[in-house]
């Protein structure tokens, strides 16, 4: 658990950037269906993106880098998901309207106030992600806002924007694989004033955000389809933006850490300042120590020294114990130098000094660097085991991040890690990457088109969850759970398309499933299809509402079987009256010594064993009803 | 930048409201309309954009467009800083490498963005395109020169002559190559033009265009301007030749025959094809590899002959069904030299042409038919149809391309007026324009 902080005190703030998919009938710029694909890919082209010069001269050093070290980017495709337009073959077609619309409702449900005229912009992203080296983006509408409890949020703009292609991995030779089915999907980017206080209060805020674009009725749900990212920022320490989170629970946790973090950082840049070692004190001198370990035991250094490769090592003078330090949960100094120069050398780690002996690598071998490299009992040593250059360039990363250790916290792009601690992504991009998309032209917004959207705005979460309570009788816990329930319009359609009570078929959606999923069940198997079926069958008497759970397991077990095939194979189909009225009537006189020794009181009893031999079989009421009916025929 | 204030693209009520705040193209305005505040760098306005809206930057980089009313205020809160156009020192030239000519005729195949208000203006120097394309550096010595800025589809006859008299010059003063950059539509023809102006080359002439801008980070132009350059530098053959990509990846690029090339798609980067002929070489890592045996081998005491006139009175006529025979006539009465039929089929038009077409051939007019089937050679012994427009002296064109046929004819008016001379140039394979076999694998793909 994160530490106990006064985050008023300290001066916290976020801001987020929440993007969700929008369930479109095509994608934003062409006619492609907005779906992604299992199968192996029908098409695959190799391109390389080159950064283009600004008029200043200026490119994003990263992107820039990327280029350099000859980064190829293997694409993946098939028919049924993309067209030439993914491919960057053939032009974009105009701005998606439908996607548009769904925005511009969204836009107005947070109060804010559409552009007059859309202007689609190209934003530079060359990592590989979208084809054409750019992601194409628009603001639709500016200055909205959100309420949490009583803090208003202030909304700075509502944006439409493609949706990037999917990293597949990496391969041999500098080659990063995506597919480019996902890209084009259309997405909403809700983006808030850097005005929240506290972790609590980040959950809440994309909450509320969540909500409102749920409400639109026109948002894709499920894993992958929201991503939030979050810039962060402490007095003295640094903004550090965070892409990427999927789930909303993590949030709080993602904005703990990196507090911690900048914290734990702040620190050390103290602690370093008082050894007063300097930043030019930390030099760019890398010494080819693979000497010492032509012997070693250390198994990932042996296989890159089979390969040829040399082990080259970096002094850090006053560093030693500063790299071990824990930053926040299983997350060091030293980890931080790992991330940068895997990303900037490629290499897939780092020793440090602070860690050894250990990996096989001997005292020895640790006092033998030391000499080699010249360093005192105060200096860390960082060493890396690849080719020549990639060896180089990793170190170059370390003794930059270690000079920036020294300065305090260094602004970063990060990338979530599962827990909610964050890892370098790359460096932040500069500000100079917008220019206008040429290929589409401005979509102009008229007054009667806003107002034509306006009068059918969906009704706002708050308003939901008053109806919700009204017109179901829900309570305010269970109307809360289905507002924020992937499922509320399927409670709404199962309500109105049988006589279950609401409240059992919200518990049921709610808490029910949770429960299912805690004990592992794979819920999300089962169709929203199958579900209505189930309480048809419950509303035409087939089946109990006792069943359901059950059925819901056997059916996530049987995946592409009917709900029927369920209640066939689980043998629960209800007995007719007839057959309730036999059996009853047997019990009672396989138990008639029981009955005329307690006369009345023996319901209960006879009724747990009609129950223990019918459940699911029989509605309780009426083997209540029959088993009086009967218990009084018998004593008469 | 001129000195002049610059109001690009704005027009009407809200080129007034502009000029009123004294603001022009990147200074930063603020736009006041029913308590709504917007604030940014004005930005230009599309030529095709309506006279209703201001289009700003945001801080946040998003460009929008507002729509100025009677109660819409503009100020000016900022003088925008001018974009100053970085000036790129040239490399260290190495004096070992090739030396190759690029000519630009106006195929923007480098250039650079100014994010600020969304321009992009073409990298045309030998510096700009050793900055925007560094890998040049390694393969050859540049010199650039901008002869043309024209959009391709408005390059004319007159404009190959110049392009034609160009790379003479450039070859006269020893390069080793001559890179010509075009806009992609029409490079096909000025390729095919070029084939016959310059003949008997010393060294290797190539076309080279992109089908997605310069200005974005996928454009395929540094590829192909890397693939061309090699060629150039280092091919072992002397022709007129067209780089492209082969495919949609960044992989290869092809080099096209000038006379058999043609562009088939409206925007793939692979949209040139070798119709009816095979590949001259491919580039692949900055290395060229020949795919035909029997080529003019580059030597640079070898002679240019060039012949870059041509005459404009000739026209390529689509066959269609129920195509008005007037179209001919009308050739007959503007006195028109030539005109080439894309015929249906095996080089077919219908019976109602007939007349028109005899009357042409009566005028001394060189008729020549090709194919709108693209793929094949025309055949006109086949069927009554074909015998009958041979009987009316229509000249068949065999395998060659239309667009090759009606620049052929062109430049061999720029040669001859003489009707026999003309017909007996038309039917001499000069620079290869007919394939003397049709091979049975690739079909455009
Ligand atoms: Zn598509």
């Amino acid at each position: 658990m994160p530490l106990e902080i006064d985050y008023e005190k300290i001066g916290l703030k976020v801001g987020l950037e929440i993007h969700q998919q929008l369930d479109t009938s095509a994608k934003l710029f062409c006619n492609c269906k907005p779906e992604l694909f299992k199968e192996e890919p029908e098409i695959t082209f190799l391109r390389r993106l080159r950064p283009t010069q600004s008029e200043l001269g200026q490119i994003d050093p990263a992107a820039y880098f990327e280029f350099q070290k000859g980064v190829k980017i293997l694409y993946e495709a098939n028919t049924a998901t993309s067209c030439l337009v993914e491919m960057d073959e053939e032009p974009p077609h105009p701005l998606n309207m439908e996607a548009v619309e769904i925005v511009l409702a969204a836009a107005l449900m947070m109060k804010a106030k559409p552009v007059d005229e859309i202007h689609v912009m190209r934003k530079t992203v060359i990592d590989g992600s979208n084809t054409t080296g750019f992601q194409r983006t628009c603001v639709i509408a500016l200055n909205g806002e959100v309420k949490t409890g009583k803090k208003i949020v202030p909304i700075q703009y509502v944006s439409l924007e493609e949706d990037a292609a999917r990293k597949m991995g990496e391969e041999e030779g500098d080659i990063i694989r995506y597919r480019i089915d996902r890209l084009g999907i259309p997405l909403i980017e809700v983006a808030t004033a850097p005005v929240i206080n506290s972790p609590k209060e980040a959950g809440e805020v994309a909450l509320a955000i969540g909500r409102i674009l749920r409400a639109t009725g026109k948002v894709k749900r499920g894993l992958g389809t929201i991503r939030q990212d979050l810039n962060i920022s402490i007095p003295n320490g640094a903004i550090i933006e965070i892409k990427g989170v999927q789930e909303l629970e993590l949030l709080r946790f993602v904005v703990e850490y990196e507090v911690q973090r900048q914290l734990n950082l702040l620190k050390i840049s103290d602690e370093l300042g008082k050894s007063e070692v300097k930043e030019e004190d930390i030099k760019e001198e890398f010494f080819d120590v693979t000497e010492i370990f032509k012997q070693t035991k250390c198994k990932v250094v042996h296989k890159a020294l089979d390969r040829n490769q040399r082990v080259f090592a970096v002094k850090l003078p006053k560093f030693k114990g500063f790299l071990k330090r824990e930053l926040v949960p299983n997350f060091r100094l030293g980890t931080e130098m790992a991330y940068r120069a895997r990303f900037w050398g490629r290499v897939g780690g780092i020793f440090h000094t602070d860690e050894l002996p250990a990996y096989g690598i001997t005292a020895e071998e640790v006092e033998e660097l030391r000499k080699a490299v010249k360093a005192d009992e105060h200096d860390a040593i960082v060493f890396v085991a690849d080719n020549p250059e990639n060896a180089k360039d990793a170190l170059k990363a370390v003794v930059e991040r270690a000079r920036e250790a020294i300065k305090g916290v260094p602004e970063e792009t990060r990338a979530p890690n599962p827990d909610g601690t964050t890892h370098y992504m790359r460096p932040r991009p500069g500000a100079a990457r917008m220019y206008p998309e040429t290929d589409i032209p401005p979509v102009q917004i008229t007054e009667d088109y806003i107002k034509q959207i306006g009068s059918r705005l969906p009704e706002l979460p708050e308003q939901k969850l008053q109806r919700l309570m009204k017109e179901y009788r829900l309570n305010q816990k269970l109307a809360k759970q289905i507002l924020d329930s992937e499922h509320g319009e399927l409670f709404e359609t199962i309500v109105k398309e049988s006589r279950v009570s609401p409240t059992t078929v919200a518990v049921f959606l709610t808490e029910t499933l949770k429960a299912l999923k805690r004990d592992g069940i794979q819920i999300e198997k089962v169709s929203e299809n199958q579900i209505r079926e189930i309480f048809k069958s419950i509303n035409a008497g087939e089946l109990t509402k006792e069943t359901i759970p059950d059925m819901v397991v056997w059916l996530s077990k049987h995946e592409n079987k009917s709900v029927q095939e369920a209640v066939n194979s689980l043998g629960l189909k209800i007995i007719s009256e007839d057959e309730l009225r036999v059996f009853v009537e047997k019990v009672v006189v396989d138990n008639r010594e029981l009955i005329q020794e307690r006369g009345e009181d023996s319901f209960g009893i006879l009724m747990g064993i009609i129950m223990r031999d019918l459940r699911g079989k029989v509605n309780a009421a009426l083997a209540s009803k029959v088993l009086k009916e009967k218990l009084k025929e018998f004593m008469e | 930048m001129s000195e002049k204030k610059e109001f690009l693209g704005y027009k009407g009520e809200v080129l007034e409201t502009i000029k009123k705040a004294e603001a022009e193209i990147g200074d930063i305005i603020r736009v006041t309309k029913n308590e709504e505040v917007y604030e940014g760098i004005l930005i230009p306005r599309s030529e095709y954009g309506d006279e209703k809206h201001v289009v700003i930057k945001l801080r946040s980089g998003y460009n929008i467009g507002i729509r100025i009313t009677p109660n819409t205020k503009i100020e000016k809160i900022g003088k925008g800083a001018k974009p100053a156009f970085a000036p790129t020192s040239s490399p260290e030239q190495n004096p070992k490498l090739p030396k190759v000519a690029i000519i630009s005729t106006g195929g923007t195949i480098a250039s650079r963005v100014d994010y600020r208000t969304g321009a992009v203006r073409p990298a045309l120097t030998a510096s700009d395109l050793y900055s925007v394309v560094p890998e040049l550096a390694n393969i050859a010595r540049i010199d650039a020169q901008i002869l043309l800025s024209l959009f391709s589809e408005n390059i004319i006859p007159k404009h190959w002559t110049e392009i034609a008299k160009a790379v003479a010059k450039q070859i006269a003063e020893g390069v080793d190559g001559v890179l010509i950059a075009h806009g992609t539509d029409t490079m096909g023809y000025t390729a095919a033009a070029l084939s016959f102006a310059l003949q008997n080359l010393p060294v290797p002439v190539i076309l080279v265009g992109s089908q997605r801008s310069a200005d974005r980070p996928s454009s395929d132009a540094a590829t192909n301007l890397i693939g061309a350059v090699t060629a150039a530098a280092k091919a072992p053959f002397a022709e007129v030749a067209l780089a492209m990509h082969e495919t949609p990846s960044d992989t290869s690029i092809t080099l096209h025959k000038g006379t058999k090339v043609r562009k088939c798609h409206t925007s793939r980067r692979d949209t040139f094809k070798s119709v009816n002929a095979q590949l001259i070489a491919k580039v692949e890592n900055h290395k060229v590899t020949m795919l035909i045996e029997d080529y003019r081998k580059r030597d640079p005491s070898r002679k240019l002959v060039l012949k870059p006139e041509f005459d404009e009175k000739v026209a390529l006529i689509k066959s269609y069904p129920g195509m008005n025979p007037a179209v001919i006539d009308w050739c007959v009465e503007n006195a028109y030299r030539g005109i080439v039929l894309e015929g249906t089929g095996l080089g077919h038009v219908g019976r109602y042409c007939f007349e028109a077409i005899r009357s042409a051939v009566k005028h001394d007019i060189v008729v020549a038919m090709t194919s709108q089937c693209i793929w094949g050679r025309v055949n006109m012994n086949v069927y009554d149809q074909g015998r009958d427009l041979l009987a009316l002296g229509v000249i068949p064109l065999e395998d060659m391309l239309s667009e090759t046929a009606v620049v052929k004819l062109m430049w061999i008016f720029g040669q001859t007026r003489d009707m026999e001379e003309a017909k007996k140039l038309l039917k001499t394979n000069i620079v290869g324009e007919f394939s003397p076999r049709t091979l049975p694998e690739k079909s455009g793909e």
